[in-house]
């Protein structure tokens, strides 16, 4: 059994959030960067891609590359700066610490659901 | 696991501000240095901070020191005659260290350090979490 089918999207949120805190953590490393523009993940988009509920690519010819949606493929987009600074960094700190925060937050909340997923599996296959 | 990414990206960034701190120390203590000729004083120093990129080519991993420049700013000029290291005009060379200015690199680069250490921490207690997933 795949992984992703025994824990649903969970695991593909889950992995999703790990790439974006990865993301954001550059954000902020790069807060005093001249020209960084920061950068973020459209969790909503990809999360439906990568479940597969829209924008698959159809392939219709043997040479066609299908689009293989993961969450490293994650597309990053741009932040609108809040402030622009004179250096041509778009970083805002306290945005991208926010940004961070919700998004241990939310990697939280899958754990808690993958291990509620695991703890009924276990459950099952013991008996007790 | 991109969560241990986190640790590099971080852990640059927190090199390169406390590289920013050593010559933000470094030309605050020499505020005041003096020289008998304008190419021999201090000149203050500021790092320079590229973003790494990754290795396919997207800009976005840590951050790192590309060098440090000296200000180009010219040294104060002081009529000082009886000063020991005066030239034959009397003229003695100050540092051109701006001590507000250095103050203001010191607190923003002491906020940034924290707040990439508040990043590591955080991902620190997220792994946790991670490794004790159905226990």
């Amino acid at each position: 059994m795949q992984a992703d089918k025994l824990f649903g999207v969970h695991f593909l949120a889950a992995q999703l959030r790990e790439h974006r805190a990865g993301v954001l953590a550059a954000n902020i490393a790069n807060a005093d960067t001249p020209h960084y523009k920061a950068r973020d993940v459209d969790f909503g988009a990809v999360l439906g891609q990568a479940a597969g509920r829209d924008l698959t690519l159809r392939t219709t010819h043997a040479a066609h590359v299908p689009l293989n949606a993961s969450p490293g493929d994650a597309r990053l987009q741009y932040r609108n700066p809040l402030q622009a600074s004179l250096d041509g960094n778009t970083v805002d700190v306290h945005v991208e610490h926010a940004a961070f925060a919700e998004n241990a937050l939310q990697y939280q909340t899958s754990l808690q659901l993958l291990d509620a997923r695991i703890k009924g599996v276990v459950k099952a296959l013991t008996g007790d | 696991m991109s969560l241990f990414n986190v640790f590099d990206i971080a852990g640059s960034a927190v090199s390169a501000q406390s590289l920013r701190l050593n010559t933000t120390a470094s030309n605050l203590a020499n505020a005041d240095s003096v020289a008998g000729d304008p190419d021999s004083v201090y000149r203050a120093r500021q790092p320079v901070f590229q973003a790494m990129s990754l290795p396919d080519g997207r800009v976005g991993a840590g951050v790192r020191m590309l060098g440090v420049v000296e200000s180009a700013a010219p040294p104060t000029v002081r009529h000082d005659p009886n000063h020991p290291m005066a030239n034959a005009d009397g003229e003695v060379f100050a540092s051109n260290v701006d001590p507000v200015a250095e103050l203001v690199n010191m607190i923003s680069a002491s906020r940034s350090y924290q707040t990439n250490i508040e990043v590591m921490n955080t991902s620190k207690t997220l792994l946790l979490r991670t490794l004790s997933l159905g226990q």
